[in-house]
Order: C-alpha cells, then structure tokens, then sequence
C-alpha cells in the first residue's frame, strides 16, 4: 500500500472531480501549446507567403527587364546623336539633321570605352526625291552597326546594307511593286532590292537604306555623318550618365534621347515593377502586424486562462480535501505523518497535471492546425504536418501544468496535513 | 502498569469560554485487562480515548504507554509511535470508501510498512469471517461486517493498546455481541483493551468499568 496506489484508487472513486480539474489544465495547456504553436504555424505561413510573393515580385521583375531590354532591341529606347551646331526645332520639323559631323566619331565612340550602349549605327539621313519613282523619300545611308569594341560581340542587331543593293520600308515597295531580288533605277544607279521590311507604322514605312559609302557619294559627303544612334543604352533612363559619357568624348556633339513614348512605358513599367515591391512590403507588413495582434492577445488571453485554471483547480482541491477529512484524519490516527498527508494530496495533483497537460498539448496542437488550416489551406497543411509535433514545446507545456495544478493544490495540502485528526474523528 | 494516566486534564479554549473536558483524572490499565469507560454524553469519554491515543495532547497531567511517554515524543515519532503500539476502532467505523476490505486492513502499512502485511491481512481477514468480502467497497458492507473490518485494521501491527470509542454504537444486538467478543479474546491474548461505550449490555463483559462525570472519575 503507497501513496500512488492509493491516488490511482482515489481518482477512481471521484473520477468526476478528477474530471473537471483535467479539464481546466488541459484547457490552461492547450491554450499556452496551441497559442504558440499557432504562432509557429504563422510565421511559417509568412514565410511560404513571403517566398511565394518574392518569386512572383522578381517574376514580374524578370518580365519588365526583358521588356525593358526588347524594347531595346527595338531601337526604340536609344540615344541619338547629332552634330552640336544642329538646330533641335529644325531636326524634329524636317526629320533629318541639316548639319553633319565626321564619320570618325563612331570609331572614336566604339574605341572610348563607353560602357553605357551596346552598338553604334552611324548614318546619313536625308529626304530626296526618288527622280525615277517620281516620289519623295527617307533615304538613310547605313552601314550597319559598330559593335561596341568593350562589349562582347553578339549576333547584329541591324543588318547592314550591302553595296549596291537598297533595302525599301513596306509602303515603298508595296507602292513600287518591288520585292527582294528585283532591279531598280535609284538616282542614277543601279540597285538591287536587298530586302523589303514589313509595315512598322513609322517613317520607316517611306524609308530606303543604302550603303552609307555609296549615300555619302550621293551627297559629295564623304567621310561625313548627320546622325549616331546608341543602341541597346543601358543606361538609367534618363540616360544621363549615358549622355555625358558620350559627350565627354565628342565634345562637338548633342545626344537626344529617342522615344519619349517608350520611355514613358518604361516609367509605367517601372512603377509597375514598384509597386509588385511595394505589394510584397505591404503584405510583409501586414502580417507582421497580424502577429503583433496574435502576440498581444496572447499575452492577454493565456495569463488569464492560467490564472482561471489556477483558481478552479485550487477550489476543486479544497472541495477534494474536505471531503477526504475523514479518511485523512483515519490516516493520521493510524500514523500517517503531516508530510505524508502532503503528499498523498500533491499526488493526486500531479496525476491531473500530467493527465491534463498530455490532453491540453494534442488539444492545443491539433486546435492550432484546425485554425490555421482555416485560414489558408494549402499552406496552413503543409506548415502543420512540419511544425505540429514540437516535443520541446509539449514538455515545456506538461511542466507548466503540472506547476500550476501543484500551486494551486499546495494549500489545500497544507489545510489537510494541518487539520487536527482529533476533531475529524469526534466527528466535529 | 501498561497503560498508566496520571492527573490528565484536558482543557479546550474557544472563542467565548474556556472548557475543561478532562480534570485531574489518574487511572491504570494493565496487559490483558478489558476496561470500559462508560458515562453520560459530554463527559469527556472520546476525549480521555483520544489523548490516550495521542491525538489529542493533555493540557496537563502524564499518559505512559508501555512506559513510554508519546506525547514527549516528536510528532513523526508519536505517528510511528501510534502506528506500532495503538489500534483503533471508531463508532462511525472510519473506512476509506474506495478501498476494498483487504486494501482497509491493510491501510496502516501506509504509516509503517510492514514486509508479511499481505499475510497478515489475509490472516486477519480469516479471523474476522471476512474472507468472502475480500473485494468489497464498504459501501457494499453490512454496519457488522463493516466494524469487523475496523477490528482487522486496528490489529494489522499486532498494537499492545487498542482503543474503541462505542464500537457497537451502529451495530444490532447480534452484531455488537460479535464485536464485544472479539475484544474480549483480544484482552485475553495479553493486550490492552479500552472501550469507550453507552451499551450497559456490554458492560458485563469487560474485567472493569470507569464511570466519567464532568470530566472526573466518579
């Protein structure tokens, strides 16, 4: 016969009292385990949300960089050269640049350094009368693009025009009826349709490309230039930096950005790519905040749950004792000391601590899945079946329960060992 | 002289006035001697039992049992001493309700282990016609069986002393014979036994009766 035989048997006898102080210390247990372990399941839920929200950002990033770098491509967002004496107002009403500079600028530009554009195209630009199609034209001598020297050399972007060989803009050789391979006369030349674009919506369309040696003898210009146009820019798109690396090195020139439009759709783009950034801090934000308001209901709602269970388990334990008066002063009267009587009462404690905390954290787990299961299914599953099973956690929530289901019975255990067993067995 | 009392008086303090349960009272009870205290309701039998039984420390006077003085003793020292020298039978029978017989007589090994305390509760068990309630909760007890069961108790440690405070107060005629028996074959093994009774049938079965009046021996 020995105090844990005799609290099993106890318990046996009033389970029903066993049962409601279980109760609160699994309810005190479960809240303190399934508060943290939400927590838990929380921040791994931000961090999935996070990581989701990271790769959709830098997806979005990734897009609008590769617009960005099409519209490059595009020869759209370039910067354009002029001669330094060239009239702006003139330039943009005529579309062509009146003023010349030498053609050696592009090889000075190709050597320089310059780490801000990708490809140089020198040309010669001008509107002409075709004399034999009786029409009025762009005539742009090229010779294709000079690859940036301090650049890797890639594929071109623009095709050069071959000597003795034309390249028409769609409305130009729709209009003509000229197609690739066919013979033309072109201001007293003889020149071979190289090539016909597609429509592009431009002045392009208007457009003819011969090779710039051969535009040069056309205009008694040779060695000579109206226009460079930098490529593929890398720079910031106010293309500053660009603008004055460039004029660091030709002095005698102006650089115009080109295509305000596109430049006004790579703002567009680039707020885009802002906000995605701002999204992704507003949502960490936000569940920052959420978990503030979790910690903060925490730290109210689990010290009065505590304070709750103590206060129920301490008046169960009283009632407990009172009703074993006469049992305790038997025990006494047969030689049970006062220490012991503390014991036998403690006892029973721990078995409703250990009963109540075992049942309080699978409560307090599984409630805390079933909750964060509600709030975002996917996730919240994966979170739990990783997180739910924390032993650290359960064992640090059985040593609170059964400290607090001790603490609160350890008066009513002194009350017991105190009580004189004279007056218990006189029956006052 | 087993059981000698000397001047005991026993003095209670409540909050209105001080009352004297016991007073001045000397009195001797020796091995195989089957005394009875017998008196009207107040005058401080239950008392005289209890600090007899060490329970209850005199306010003065002496109690040497076997001679020893308990209440000179620390309180774990009186515990043990009353576990091993003392057994008690009370009228209201004081069973734990969710022991069965056996685990009841065997409840004093929770004091002072004792290595053949199974054995000896079966022993006992036989001895008191008891073996068939083996099992039983008191609750499935008759009030006989019940105070047979108290007796079996009282007798695990095989104590010198044993004292009843009106074992036959909740018993039948029949009932109360048994019981009265039993302690009259205790005394006659060599123990002393004291009985605190109003059964005046029983009166007649003890070797000596000491009427109490006022806390005094009259």
């Amino acid at each position: 016969m020995n105090i844990p035989f005799l609290t099993l048997k106890e318990i046996a006898h009033r389970k029903l009292h066993f049962a409601l102080a279980a109760l609160a210390v699994a309810l005190a247990t479960g809240t303190f385990i399934g508060s943290l372990t939400f927590l838990n399941l929380h921040d791994r839920q931000t961090d999935l949300i996070m990581l989701e929200k990271e790769k959709e950002t830098e997806r979005v990033m990734a897009d609008l960089r590769e617009e960005m770098r099409k519209a490059g491509l595009d020869l759209s967002h370039n910067l354009l050269i002029l001669p330094k004496n060239q009239n702006l107002k003139d330039f943009y009403a005529e579309d062509y640049a009146r003023e010349d500079m030498p053609e050696e600028n592009v090889d000075r530009l190709a050597e320089s350094g310059i780490i801000v554009a990708r490809h140089f195209l020198p040309s010669l630009r001008r509107r002409v009368e075709w004399p034999e199609m009786k029409r009025t034209i762009v005539l742009i001598g090229s010779r294709g693009q000079v690859p940036n020297l301090y650049k890797d050399p890639r594929k071109p972007l623009v095709q050069s025009v071959p000597p003795e060989t034309i390249v028409l803009g769609h409305e130009l050789a729709h209009s003509l009826n000229l197609k690739e391979g066919d013979q033309t006369a072109f201001m007293g030349r003889e020149l071979t349709v190289h090539r016909t674009h597609p429509a592009r919506g431009t002045t392009d369309d208007i457009t003819a490309w011969i090779y710039l040696p051969e535009a040069q003898a056309l205009f008694n210009m040779q060695g000579r230039i109206n226009a460079i146009l930098a490529l593929e820019c890398m720079c910031p798109i106010e293309g500053v930096t660009a603008k004055q690396a460039i004029e660091k090195i030709l002095p005698d020139i102006q650089v115009i950005e080109m295509g305000t439009h596109i430049l006004a759709r790579q703002d567009s783009r680039n707020r885009a790519g802002q906000e995605a950034q701002e999204a992704l801090e507003r949502a960490v934000r936000a569940r920052r905040e959420e978990r503030i308001g979790i910690q903060t209901l925490m730290a109210i709602v689990i010290p009065l749950v505590m304070i709750a269970c103590v206060v129920w388990v301490g008046m169960l334990a009283y009632q407990n004792v009172k009703a074993r008066s006469a049992e305790i002063g038997l025990f006494r009267a047969l030689g049970v000391s006062a220490p012991r009587i503390v014991q036998l009462v403690l006892a029973k404690a721990l078995a409703v601590g250990l009963t109540g905390g075992l049942a309080g954290g699978l409560l307090g787990f599984g409630g805390a899945a079933r909750l964060a299961a509600g709030a975002q299914d996917e996730i919240a599953l994966t979170s739990a079946a990783e997180t739910l099973w924390n032993p650290a956690l359960l064992g640090a929530g059985l040593l609170a329960a059964v400290f607090l289901t001790v603490i609160s019975t350890w008066i009513p255990a002194l009350l017991a060992a105190r009580r004189d067993p004279a007056l218990v067995l006189k029956g006052e | 002289m087993f059981l000698d009392i000397k001047e005991l008086s026993v003095t209670f303090k409540g909050p209105a006035e001080t009352v004297k349960v016991l007073e001045r009272l000397s009195m001797t009870a020796d091995k195989g001697e089957f005394v009875a205290v017998a008196g009207p309701s107040g005058c401080g039998k239950t008392t005289l039992l209890l600090a007899c039984g060490t329970l209850l420390r005199p306010t003065s006077g002496q109690i040497l049992i076997g001679g020893e003085d308990p209440y000179a003793l620390s309180p774990e020292q009186r515990g043990a001493f009353r576990a091993d020298a003392i057994g008690f039978v009370f009228q209201q029978f004081h069973l734990v309700p969710y022991l069965t017989v056996f685990e009841n007589i065997l409840a004093p090994s929770v004091a002072k282990p004792l290595p053949t305390a199974e054995a000896r509760a079966t022993e006992l068990m036989e001895k008191f016609q008891l073996g068939q309630r083996k099992d039983h909760v008191p609750s499935a007890l008759s009030a006989g069986e019940k105070q047979r069961t108290a007796l079996a108790r009282a007798l695990l440690h095989n104590p010198d002393l044993i004292l009843a405070d009106e074992p036959t107060g909740n018993l039948d005629k029949e009932n109360a014979a048994i019981v009265i028996r039993h302690l009259r074959e205790l005394a006659r093994e060599g123990k002393t036994v004291l009985m605190v009774t109003h059964d005046e049938s029983a009166l007649d079965k003890v070797d000596r009766v000491l009427r109490l009046d006022g806390g005094r021996l009259i």
